[in-house]
């Protein structure tokens, strides 16, 4: 016979109040039986809650990001939980660590293999600005080769660091215009990186 | 009769005479200095020779005295005798006008990257290497990075205020 599991030997009730955060709805106007709200504002929630990373770890940043991933700070209550290891699929690239003059192109072909809408995060100091690799064979940071949203600092940023910059980014995410990525200002960004 | 430093510089003025000069032992190990054009005499008789037997090649580097007109570049050889287990290293210099060095190539196949390698960041151009091209900087890299002509940042850098890292500015 199957043995029912219980963990306690006195069953308590269920303590969920204030453990599980909700997103809030976007503000509109509810009536009887329908709410209406701008398209945007729906798109917006649905992605920022649901950024699927990617993951470009070359040194000691990606040991901090593990540590995000994982169970203690745990990236997933932030919709994350799912790494893409294709670029093709996922939204966030998270660069974390030295990127090499000869890493660039690379990295660029990566950028380019996403699809729009994408975002960028520059994690620690390396990616940011080369960081203490002021020498010949440093990218002195990724905004040379592909455009970033956000900048974590740090060397390596702690994950609370990496948690808050990916909050940023989900405030970006929820803000922007659906057409943002079709205007002008956007695609002169785009061209002055080379990329079409 | 284990093969010792006196018997490999014997050996050697023997065979060269006076071309072969500044000998020392750093260490216990037998370094000394030939003329540039010698270099794969010299590499051919140590690997030919039935008693010194030089037949492995450790490393291959270069080093820049940007002070010492004449031969900036040392090309430095570094040699193991397996049998008896010797080691011994030698150096040729060139002038940085005209780098221009014989290929170990012919010889010992693991001098192709390591002739790289020193073409990358020295820029000595070894003659009759089979693919001299950049190995491990980026290909449209303009200069050689290791010679001491070029300050250790990145000029390139903008962001970088010289008053907060303490290089010149105002105090």
């Amino acid at each position: 016979m199957a043995r029912p599991v219980r963990f306690n030997i006195t069953p308590k009730p269920r303590d969920a109040q204030g453990h599980i955060s909700m997103a809030n709805a976007p503000d509109g106007y509810t009536g009887e039986g329908f709410f209406t709200t701008k398209l945007s504002e729906v798109v917006g929630l649905a992605r920022k809650n649901s950024l699927w990373p990617l993951p470009f770890a070359t040194s000691c940043c990606g040991i901090e990001f593990m540590a995000t991933m994982g169970a203690h700070y745990d990236l997933g209550r932030f919709g994350s939980e799912r790494m893409g290891f294709s670029p093709r699929q996922c939204d966030m690239l998270l660069v974390m660590g030295t990127i090499a003059k000869k890493m660039a192109p690379i990295l660029r072909q990566v950028y380019i293999q996403m699809s729009e809408p994408r975002w960028v995060v520059a994690v620690g100091a390396c990616a940011s600005s080369g960081g203490i690799f002021d020498s010949y064979s440093v990218l002195q940071g990724i905004d040379q080769v592909i455009p970033v949203d956000v900048y974590v600092p740090g060397c390596p940023p702690r994950p609370e660091a990496i948690l808050d910059g990916i909050m940023a980014v989900q405030d970006l995410v929820g803000k922007e215009s659906i057409r943002r990525r079709n205007s002008d200002r956007y695609q002169q960004l785009m061209l002055s990186y080379g990329i079409q | 009769m284990a093969l010792t430093n006196e018997r490999i510089r014997e050996r050697l003025t023997e065979k060269f005479g006076e071309s072969v000069t500044a000998f020392s032992e750093p260490f216990g190990m037998l370094t000394f200095e030939v003329p540039k054009e010698m270099n794969l005499k010299l590499l051919q008789f140590l690997y030919d020779d039935d008693e010194l037997k030089f037949r492995f090649l450790t490393d291959l580097q270069a080093v820049h005295y940007p002070d010492d007109k004449g031969r900036e570049l040392a090309v430095v050889y570094h040699l193991h005798n397996f049998t008896d287990n010797v080691r011994i290293r030698f150096k040729i210099f060139t002038g940085i006008e005209n780098p221009d060095v014989f290929t170990a190539t012919r010889l010992y196949e693991c001098a192709n990257w390591m002739e790289r390698e020193t073409y990358d960041f020295f820029g000595v151009n070894f003659v009759g290497h089979p693919n001299l091209k950049r190995i491990l900087n980026v290909e449209e890299m303009d200069y050689f990075p290791l010679r001491k002509e070029y300050p250790m940042e990145d000029q390139t850098r903008i962001d970088k205020d010289d008053e907060m890292f303490g290089r010149g500015g105002t105090f």
